[in-house]
C-alpha cells in the first residue's frame, strides 16, 4: 500500500484513537449526545490535528528537544484559536453547542499523542497524513457514537425524528449515556476482531513481525520491554563489532 | 476386601468442607420471592389486575433475558437458581400500578445484561441489579415513572404520594399507610404486609436484623434532628413507614451480593443507608431517597468491609497481650532458675 494511503488507513481502522487507543476520552464522552455534534467536533479536531502534525513535523529540527511539549502548546493553541475563531465566524449553532469543548481541543491528548510520537520523527508530509487519518478515524467514532445516542435517546436521526417521544430513553443523551455507548462500540469492535492494532493473535504477530512489518502498540506493554531488551542487546553487540 | 472398604471408610482423608448446608442459592431465592408474596398479593388486590400483568411480564423478561445471554455468550445457564426471578419481582415491586409495559422490559433486561451478567453474573455485580434498573429507568422516563394516578383501582385516590404529601406539608393517615390504602409502587404501599414477609425472612434467617434495624434507627434519628417537626411521632411514623423504605430496608439493602458481609460492617452500612435517605428526603428535590441511597450505599460496600475486617481467632491485641505475658513468665521462670 502507498505509505500516505496506508496512514489515513492505520488512523481510521487499526489505530482508531477513540475505539482502539483510547485517546481524547473527554470530547468522545461530552459531545456526541447528537451525530451532528460529534461530527462537528471531530472535523474541528482534525482541522487541528492536520495543520499542528505538519507544522510540528517541519519545526521538528529546530524545536530543541528539552522543550518541546511548550513549543507543541503553543503551536496547537494557535491552531485551535484559529479554528474558534472561524467556527464562530461560520457555524454559530455548532459554536454555541460544542462551547467549551473547543478551546479545550488544545489539551485533546491525540493532538499532543501524534505530535510527540509521529510529527516529531517524520517528515512533514507523511505527518500531514498521519493526521488526516487520525482526525478522520476520531471524526468517524465520534459520529457513530452521536449516531447511537441519538437515535436510542431522542429517537432521530441528524435530528429527523423517527421514534414517538414515549420511547426515548433519554438516559443516552445524558452523561452515563455516552458511557455506555462507548463501551458496547469498543466491546463489539473487539469481539468481532475488526482489523486493529490490538486485536491481532500472538501467532499472527509472530509471523508478521517476522515478515519484518512493524506493528503499533499491542497494549502488552511486557511484550514490549522484552522485545525493548532484544533491541539493546543487538544494539550492544553491534557496538563491540565496531569497536574491533 | 470388605475390611478394606471398612478401614477406607474410616480413614477417609479429604480436604475441607466435610460438612455442606442444606441452604441453597435457589432455597434462599426461593424464600426471598415467598418473602415478597404478601406485598405483591396486596399490590395486586390494590391497583388491579394490571398490576399482575407488570410483575409477570418483568420477571419473565429477567429470566429470559438471563437465560439468552448465557446461552449466546456459551455461559453456564443459572435460570434455575432463581435470582433473575428475585430481582424481576424487586423491580416489578418497585413500578408505578399504571406503567406501559415496554418500561419494566427494558428495565428487567437491562437489570440483568447490563448490571448483572455483563459484570460476571450472580455474585459478581457490585451494584443492586433491580435498583440500578429502577434508577436507569426513573432517569431515562422520569414521567410514567412518577405517574401514580389509579385508574384500573376499585377506589379513586389523590394522585400524590402520601411522601410528597408530607412534603408539600400536607397530613395523611396513618392507618391507610400502615395497611397500604394509598397511592405508590406496586409493592410498596403495604407497610403490615412487607413486614410479614420481612418476619418470615428473619425467622428462617435469610437476613439479619443488623442491615435494616440500623437504617431504620438512624433514619428515624436523623428525621428527629434534621427534618424541622422535631419529636413528632405520627411525622415520623409517616416517614418510616411511607414510601419504599420499610421495602428498601428489609428486601433490597439485605442482598448478599451487594452488602457487606462483616457483622460491624453491616451496622456501619445500616448508619450510612439512614443518613443518606434522611438527606435525601430532607434537602433533596425529589420526595423519596431510598433507591439511590442504596445503590450509593452499594459502591461504598467494599471500602466498609475492609475496615471492618474482624479478628482472626489467636490474631490481635488480646493475643498479642497473651504473648507478653507468657514471655514475661518465661523469663521470670529463666530468672529464677539462673538465681538458683
Amino acid at each position: 500500500m502507498n505509505k500516505y494511503l496506508e496512514r489515513i488507513y492505520n488512523g481510521i481502522i487499526k489505530e482508531n484513537p477513540t475505539f482502539v487507543i483510547m485517546l481524547g476520552m473527554c470530547p468522545t464522552l461530552a459531545t456526541t449526545t447528537s451525530a451532528i455534534n460529534g461530527f462537528g467536533m471531530g472535523l474541528a479536531t482534525t482541522a487541528v490535528l492536520v495543520f499542528s502534525n505538519l507544522l510540528i513535523s517541519a519545526l521538528r529540527k529546530i524545536i530543541p528537544d528539552k522543550v518541546r511539549i511548550p513549543a507543541y502548546i503553543v503551536v496547537i493553541a494557535s491552531l485551535v484559536t484559529i479554528v474558534q475563531l472561524l467556527m464562530q465566524a461560520y457555524v454559530q449553532g455548532l459554536y454555541n453547542t460544542l462551547g467549551i469543548y473547543i478551546p479545550l481541543i488544545v489539551v485533546n491528548c491525540i493532538i499532543m499523542g501524534r505530535a510527540e510520537a509521529y510529527a516529531a520523527k517524520h517528515s512533514p508530509l507523511l505527518s500531514m497524513f498521519d493526521g488526516i487519518g487520525m482526525g478522520l478515524g476520531f471524526t468517524l467514532a465520534l459520529t457513530v457514537i452521536g449516531f447511537c445516542r441519538e437515535l436510542i435517546g431522542s429517537g432521530s436521526v441528524f435530528g429527523y425524528e423517527i421514534i414517538p417521544a414515549d420511547f426515548h430513553i433519554s438516559i443516552f443523551v445524558m452523561a452515563p449515556g455516552a458511557f455506555f455507548v462507548l463501551a458496547a462500540l469498543t466491546a463489539l469492535q473487539n469481539r468481532f476482531k475488526a482489523p486493529s492494532a490490538t486485536n491481532v493473535s500472538k501467532e499472527e504477530r509472530e509471523a508478521r513481525k517476522r515478515a519484518g512489518e512493524k506493528l503499533g502498540c499491542d497494549g502488552n506493554c511486557q511484550n514490549c520491554m522484552l522485545h525493548a531488551e532484544e533491541i539493546a542487546a543487538q544494539a550492544a553487540k553491534k557496538a563491540e563489532e565496531v569497536k574491533r | 476386601m470388605e475390611q478394606t472398604t471398612e478401614i477406607k471408610k474410616l480413614a477417609h482423608v479429604s480436604s475441607s468442607p466435610h460438612f455442606r448446608t442444606s441452604v441453597t442459592t435457589q432455597k434462599l431465592m426461593l424464600d426471598v420471592v415467598i418473602a415478597m408474596i404478601p406485598a405483591f398479593l396486596w399490590g395486586v388486590w390494590h391497583f388491579g389486575p394490571y398490576a399482575l400483568l407488570v410483575t409477570v411480564a418483568t420477571v419473565l423478561a429477567c429470566v429470559v433475558s438471563e437465560y439468552a445471554y448465557e446461552r449466546l455468550m456459551k455461559l453456564p445457564v443459572t435460570v434455575s437458581d432463581c435470582s433473575a426471578v428475585v430481582t424481576g419481582m424487586i423491580l416489578a415491586l418497585n413500578m408505578p400500578p399504571e406503567i406501559p409495559l415496554f418500561i419494566p422490559i427494558l428495565g428487567g433486561v437491562f437489570a440483568i445484561v447490563v448490571v448483572k451478567q455483563l459484570y460476571g453474573g450472580l455474585g459478581q455485580n457490585f451494584m443492586n441489579p433491580a435498583l440500578a434498573a429502577r434508577c436507569f429507568l426513573m432517569i431515562s422516563f422520569a414521567k410514567p415513572m412518577t405517574d401514580f394516578s389509579m385508574r384500573g383501582a376499585v377506589d379513586a385516590v389523590s394522585t400524590a404520594t402520601p411522601l410528597a404529601e408530607l412534603k408539600a406539608g400536607g397530613s395523611v393517615s396513618l392507618t391507610d399507610l400502615f395497611i397500604g390504602n394509598i397511592p405508590g409502587t406496586i409493592g410498596e404501599v403495604s407497610t403490615i404486609a412487607l413486614l410479614l414477609g420481612a418476619a418470615y425472612l428473619l425467622a428462617k434467617k435469610v437476613i439479619s436484623i443488623r442491615i435494616p434495624g440500623m437504617y431504620i434507627l438512624s433514619f428515624a434519628v436523623f428525621m428527629l434532628i434534621f427534618s424541622g417537626h422535631g419529636l413528632d411521632p405520627y411525622y415520623l411514623a409517616c416517614q418510616v413507614c411511607g414510601g419504599g423504605l420499610i421495602f428498601g430496608a428489609f428486601f433490597m439493602a439485605t442482598d448478599y451480593v451487594t452488602g457487606p458481609l462483616t457483622p460491624a460492617g453491616q451496622l456501619v452500612y445500616g448508619v450510612i443507608l439512614g443518613v443518606l435517605t434522611g438527606i435525601f428526603r430532607v434537602f433533596g428535590a425529589s420526595a423519596e431517597g431510598v433507591s439511590y441511597a442504596i445503590i450509593l450505599s452499594n459502591i461504598l460496600c467494599p471500602l466498609i468491609e475492609k475496615c471492618t475486617v474482624p479478628t482472626a481467632f489467636g490474631k490481635g491485641r488480646y493475643a498479642e497481650l497473651t504473648k507478653k505475658l507468657l514471655t514475661d513468665n518465661k523469663d521470670v521462670k529463666k530468672a529464677e532458675q539462673e538465681g538458683r
